[in-house]
């Protein structure tokens, strides 16, 4: 029987266009950007000069702290400089700028093609092979995955949830990888299951991805303990809490971690990442992106190093059609609009999608009907009409009274509702003025 | 003629014991106030505004009454004059305060600062900056969505339609600091109102290296520190690539006004640069 999670949600189209296409590999950029903050905590202090020869796969900056990742870097050649650039958000981060000069890998990396299967290594040097690797949630919420992996005391995780939802629409990148491949990823899987030490590990694929879900039944024969489980399509399946109430039936309390209710979730991009890291000693240096968009003359699904600025890969994918008024990295309903393309990719950038003028424009808002329609599609079981309210007269206390640090910014109120209203622009601003407090 | 009569007598009876009951009900739970709240909060201009850190002017009178000294407490929108007023009722002396105005750091109108992108969403500073750094290359200026007039109760902070910037109206401004605090980038400053009302502060809050603040805003400071070096006072201090000049050192000379080379330094109620020699000649460096 096909399960999804009981709150909320809703059903944009989806708009697939590069589904079924297999990875290719893109060029060199002639200059990587590599940020030292590409996950969620403190950013890594660079161990490089500028001057420095570099290979693929040195060591770029360490983890600056506790809730932090080492980052490597994705290219070779000659360290540029270490300035601080424009990211995403237009915002100046560090970063480290790297000029390219041919492709030569540091020796401890095995580049071949061959399955390893056998992992004889303990929980502890996983895990630490995880945190050297520099590996983050991939999913886009960049969380380092050994911090993640790493249960607070107390606590017992007793279930593994692999997350192949992808539901955001038009992504096709861990649709991709999951095709391309199946088994590295299930050895992944049993790696993190050793890791975390659960001997149970549920993989939910939404059934849009019907060749994904056949080949990882196929192959969770040979697997014990790993299970696939096919899912109704609905955004946000793949929110952490969502994806646990839809294959295990547990809610997570407001403000605690999944843990607490038993579940560990990663994604099959980290797993595949767990697999490179732990069988391969490869870092984390490149990812499977999506670059799509309705007008783009070919979407496909490349295989990109870290720090590749976006516009190489959208002259990759057939150039920068006419017309096109936005460019976003990551999904439509979760991701970030660029100001430029020279923006580079990042470890939790999943596609890059071009948006063209009419659709990119937003209407005008409209005053509130109280139809509710926010409120039946909230997955968190918010009232995010009423917390947009409280937040236009800046009213923390009831905001935070309202659980609106519950909020996980899926976008489903701002998409469904029919006046336009902003909606999650001012419960993440309210969000972030509770939290500050 | 008995029905209008017993009504009457009937109506006055209930608001006689009525009466009577609020009596001792007023008595039993009478508090005591210090009637000079009542009489400072008559002088008080009744804005509500907060700016002097109280809930409002009630809250403000009743911290005057308790304290046993004025200096920690002022009213930003009353001012000196009113502060007076207070001591005169509680027989307490204040501290001469300098009027205050707030100033806004950022000159980059459409001309000196051009666009990159366009910006479509919600009009309000505070989330458009969360979402990112701005519609031009400068990631430290103006956004232009008026969070700093809507926080004005004073209706002294609009935004100027051509160069899409907030500007302050003198007159009207108190000195409350609401905008300051609603400026999500922090471009809004308070500054001593000065002799005449004349002002000279760095109009730019862009801390990227000179090259690229410039190549984002003809007006941004590129922290050549020309300033700091012609300024008699020491009054100009560069930190983080951007210049400020510190009011309480600053004699209003206005020769780093000249000295800028991308005139990011902003001049306000000074008379016409002719008149200028007569300021030079008493700066006592030309002198020597």
């Amino acid at each position: 029987m096909l399960k999804t999670f009981r709150i909320g949600g809703i059903h944009p189209p989806e708009n697939k266009l590069s589904g079924h296409k297999a990875i290719e590999n893109i060029p060199l950029p002639a200059q990587a950007i590599v940020f030292l903050s590409q996950h969620i905590g403190v950013p890594a202090v660079p161990v490089v000069e500028k001057g420095d020869q570099v290979r693929v796969g040195t060591l770029l900056a360490k983890s600056g702290g506790f809730v932090s990742s080492n980052i490597h870097s994705p290219v070779s050649g000659k360290i540029f400089k270490i300035d601080s650039v424009a990211d995403s958000s237009g915002y100046k981060r560090p970063a480290v700028l790297i000029n390219v000069e041919g492709d030569v890998w540091e020796d401890t990396i095995d580049r071949t093609d061959t399955l390893k299967k056998e992992c004889h290594f303990s929980s502890k040097e996983i895990l630490e092979k995880i945190a050297v690797a520099g590996i983050v949630g991939m999913g886009g919420a960049t969380f380092p995955t050994q911090v993640k992996l790493l249960p607070p005391p107390g606590t017992k995780a007793e279930v593994l949830i692999i997350n192949g939802v992808e539901c955001e629409p038009y992504l096709t990148s861990d649709h991709a990888l999951m095709l391309e491949k199946g088994e590295e990823i299930m050895v992944g899987i049993s790696i993190l299951m050793k890791a975390v030490l659960v001997d149970r590990a549920i993989i939910g694929i939404e059934n849009n991805k019907k060749d994904a879900l056949e080949l990882f039944e196929k192959l969770s024969r040979n697997y014990p303990g790993i299970t696939v489980q096919s899912l109704k399509v609905q955004y946000p399946q793949g929110g952490e809490k969502q994806l646990i109430d839809a294959l295990i039936r547990r809610q997570v309390p407001g403000g605690k971690l999944p843990v607490a209710v038993g579940a560990i979730v990663q994604n099959v991009a980290t797993a595949y990442a767990v697999y490179e890291a732990v069988q391969k000693n490869k870092p984390l240096i490149e990812r499977v992106v999506t670059i799509t968009g309705k007008k783009l003359g070919k979407p496909c699904n490349v295989r990109a190093r870290i720090g590749t600025p976006v516009g190489e890969l959208i002259d990759y994918a057939g150039g920068m059609p006419d017309g096109t008024a936005k460019i976003i990295l990551g999904g439509p309903m979760m991701g970030k609009a660029l100001t430029g393309t020279e923006i580079p990719v990042g470890k939790g950038s999943s596609g890059v999608l071009l948006i063209p003028s009419p659709e990119a424009q937003r209407k005008e808002m409209r005053n509130c009907i109280r139809c509710a329609k926010c409120v039946s599609a909230c997955p968190m079981g918010l009232i995010p009409s009423y917390l947009m309210s409280l937040m236009e007269f800046n009213e923390l206390k009831l905001a935070a009274k309202n659980a609106i640090t519950d909020c996980i910014e899926c976008g489903s109120c701002s998409y469904i509702c029919p006046a336009n209203r902003p909606l999650l622009d001012y419960i993440r601003l309210g969000k972030g003025k509770v939290i500050k407090k | 003629m008995n029905l209008i009569l017993l009504a009457v007598i009937f109506l006055g009876a209930i608001g006689a014991i009525g009466a009577t009951v609020l009596y001792f009900v007023s008595q039993a739970f009478h508090v005591e106030e210090d009637p000079r709240i009542g009489r400072i909060q008559d002088i008080l201009p009744a804005a509500n505004c907060g700016g002097c850190g109280y809930p409002g002017c009630a809250g403000f009178a009743g911290a005057c009454v308790k304290a046993e000294v004025l200096d920690e407490l002022f009213c930003p929108v009353g001012g000196s004059e009113t502060m007076n007023k207070v001591a005169g009722i509680l027989g307490k002396t204040v501290r001469e305060k300098i009027p205050m105005i707030a100033v806004v750091r950022c000159n980059g109108n459409c001309e000196n600062r051009l666009r990159t992108n366009y910006y479509d969403g919600t009009s309000n500073c505070a989330i458009s900056s969360s979402l990112y750094g701005g519609d031009t290359g400068c990631s430290y200026g103006c956004l232009g969505h008026g969070d700093c007039v809507d926080a004005c109760s004073f209706d002294a902070i609009h935004i100027n339609p051509e160069t899409l910037l907030p500007e302050v109206d003198e007159g009207k401004c108190t000195s409350c600091g609401a905008c300051v605090k609603a400026c999500p980038k922090q471009l809004i400053q308070l500054r001593k109102k000065g002799i005449k009302s004349r002002r000279i502060y760095v109009g730019c809050m862009n801390k990227d290296k000179g090259v690229i603040a410039r190549k984002s805003c003809n007006v941004a400071c590129i922290a050549c520190s020309k300033c700091q070096k012609v300024c008699p006072f020491e009054a100009i201090t560069i930190e983080d690539n951007l210049a400020s000049i510190n009011d309480d050192r600053c004699r209003l000379c206005r020769k780093c006004v000249d000295e800028c080379p991308t005139s990011a330094i902003v001049e306000l109620n000074f008379p016409l640069k002719k008149e200028k020699p007569l300021i030079v000649e008493e700066d006592p460096i030309s002198i020597i």
